[in-house]
């Protein structure tokens, strides 16, 4: 098996150049995060937080602390509504599936749109598969909004839970998510309502209380946290029952060891997002328009995928490179050490192009073509000009070689 | 995204993903083929010249353009090299494992690329004596694997399609 791919690494080779930007399916660490998690592992707190011995002691401090750094970031809420689980997508399976195992006598519709990371989509497809809810997908329009008006004819008393994400990961749309909230407490006020933030946190204000929100869950590694950790916040007085069963420790609703490095690393990422929070996000949208701009302008038949005005975050661009194929357009950057994600079929495990651009009206042939581009703090302009050099070259090269043509 | 898959390509795939041997329109093509569609995310264009030899028609030239992923720019290159120098009989009887065989095996998922390059030459094959008005001996009349696969795949498409159509129409 790793025979194979390190010699495809051997032959692609070590670029002189590299940009990373495809943080939507994971990035690097940087030192200042790993010198906190590194104690962790031999030093302190490499013990079990749930036995009473040393080390152990400091396992939980080191839990505790992380759940009030991240408290204080949603809006001051109770620490004690902070879970940990091992991922983003562990925290939507637990809110979306947990609150269906809880209420699986009650049933009822869960309302999900229908550009949610599939972390959302499967959890409410099996609710309705395996325990009798019935799960439905909101439509948005070309920019990934849903109208206000669509979501009141899909929210009834039948309705029990909402799930819509603040942020878009792949096009980048910011929800009026409070509208829709009071649209469905309108309806029903005991309608739960969980937001899946992954790509929210960290790039516009997420305060549980002012979106009134009952559930929201966040990622670590979209903050340049480590992998494997995800947190959920979980309003008191909302019941789950966790799909997962074994030992508990700290978490009542996440059975298994508490992981303390990568909890430790969290909690350090989330002070450096929260630190210089505004002028990092006007850097990054600089840095961003220019690519946008830069690539739009040289590079002809461009789509960027999204909206194109104050309903898109800061760091996403995501554009579609028509009469060529996206997985290909990876593989000529990555040898151009400029590394992306497109959401093309060839680079999925079916063949169907990302779900996400063609629930906002994209072809399919306009959807195989996308790349999806992430910008940091850590891209410096340089980064943004050698891209803008390379790009233009790439797809040119793949337009010659296809009998696509415009 | 959708749901994500390893794709641990052989060095040859990506080799020829770079530089593709064969590559770009044959002036004095006798057969121009497609297969495949942008809207499926690949499509290939084979183009062939033929030589009439007393023991058979053989392939003098053979080139190809390419749209799709990576295995598909380097299965058709690798085709092309295939059949080069062979006649039409000897050509035919080369399959979608052959070709991913001869680049030294490609992921599942990508098996359907090696699939439409053949389903092109095939289908090629089959026009260049239709348009002769000859059905060698050798041709067989039902359909190969591999041109079933490539209108099945082309087909989903225009199904996909006409039904967002009919669902544009009644909610217009
Ligand atoms: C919107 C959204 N939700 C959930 C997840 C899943 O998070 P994780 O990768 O930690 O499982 C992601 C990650 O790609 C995401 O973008």
């Amino acid at each position: 098996m790793s025979g194979r791919v390190r010699e495809l690494l051997r032959f692609h080779g070590n670029p002189p150049k590299e940009v990373y930007y495809d943080i939507e399916n994971s990035g690097f660490v940087p030192k200042e995060v790993i010198d906190v998690m590194l104690p962790y592992f031999n030093s302190i707190g490499y013990g079990h937080p749930a036995i009473t011995h040393k080390p152990g002691w400091e396992a939980l401090e080191a839990i505790y602390e992380a759940k009030e750094a991240l408290a204080r970031t949603i809006g001051n809420v109770d620490p004690e509504e902070i879970i940990f689980t091992h991922s983003g997508t562990e925290s939507n399976n637990l809110a979306i599936l947990g609150y269906a195992l809880r209420n699986r006598a009650r049933r009822g519709k869960i309302v999900v749109s229908s550009i949610e990371h599939l972390s959302v989509v499967f959890p409410a497809q099996h609710a309705s598969e395996l325990l009798g809810f019935k799960a439905v997908l909101v439509p948005v329009d070309d920019n990934g909004l849903i109208d206000p008006e669509v979501f009141k004819a899909y929210v009834d008393r039948e309705t029990v839970l909402v799930s819509i994400q603040l942020v878009n990961h792949e096009i980048g749309t910011i929800q009026r998510l409070r509208e829709l909230v009071d649209i469905a407490k309108d309806v029903n006020p005991d309608i739960v309502f969980h937001t899946d933030a992954a790509d929210a946190y960290g790039w516009v204000q997420v305060d549980v209380k002012k979106l009134n929100v009952d559930m929201m869950t966040i990622s670590s590694h979209k903050i340049h946290g480590p992998r494997g950790v995800g947190a959920l916040y979980v309003r008191s007085g909302i019941e789950l029952e966790s799909p997962l069963k074994g030992q508990l420790s700290v978490e009542r609703l996440w059975p298994g060891v508490e992981n303390i490095p990568l909890i430790a690393g969290f909690k350090k990422a989330v002070e450096i997002t929260f630190n210089g929070f505004d002028s990092r996000i006007d850097y990054v949208r600089r840095l961003r328009d220019k690519l946008i701009k830069g690539i739009t302008s040289t590079v002809p038949h461009t789509l960027v995928n999204g909206p194109l005005n104050e309903y898109r975050v800061a760091n996403n661009a995501n554009i579609s490179f028509l009469f060529v194929e996206g997985e290909a357009l990876t593989i000529e950057l990555s040898l151009n050490g400029i590394y992306v994600s497109s959401g093309s079929a060839c680079s999925s495990r079916v063949l169907e192009p990302s779900h996400v651009l063609l629930a906002i009206g994209r072809k399919h042939e306009e959807a195989h073509g996308s790349i999806l581009f992430k910008l940091t703090r850590y891209h410096k302009e340089e980064d943004v000009d050698y891209t803008l050099e390379v790009l233009p070259k790439a797809v040119e090269r793949l337009r010659a070689v296809s009998p696509w043509k415009p | 995204m959708s749901s994500r898959i390893p794709l641990p390509y052989s060095p040859k795939v990506l080799e020829l993903f770079r530089n593709p041997r064969n590559l770009g329109p044959l002036e004095d093509a006798d057969v121009v083929e497609m297969a495949g569609s942008p809207a499926c995310g690949d499509m290939i264009k084979l183009y062939l010249k033929i030589a009439h030899m007393e023991d058979g028609d053989y392939i003098e030239k053979a080139s190809f353009e390419s749209y799709g992923c990576a295995a598909n720019i380097a299965t058709a290159s690798i085709m092309t090299e295939l059949i080069i120098g062979k006649r039409l009989e000897d050509a035919w009887r080369i399959s979608w494992k052959d070709v991913s065989n001869e680049l030294g095996g490609l992921p599942p998922i990508k098996y359907h690329c090696s699939i439409l390059a053949v389903g092109a030459l095939k289908r090629g094959i089959r026009s260049y004596y239709r348009r002769l008005g000859i059905q060698p001996g050798w041709l067989p009349k039902d359909l190969t694997i591999e041109e079933k696969q490539v209108i099945e795949e082309e087909k989903l498409m225009e199904r996909y399609y006409r039904s967002m159509a009919s669902l544009d129409a009644n909610q217009g």
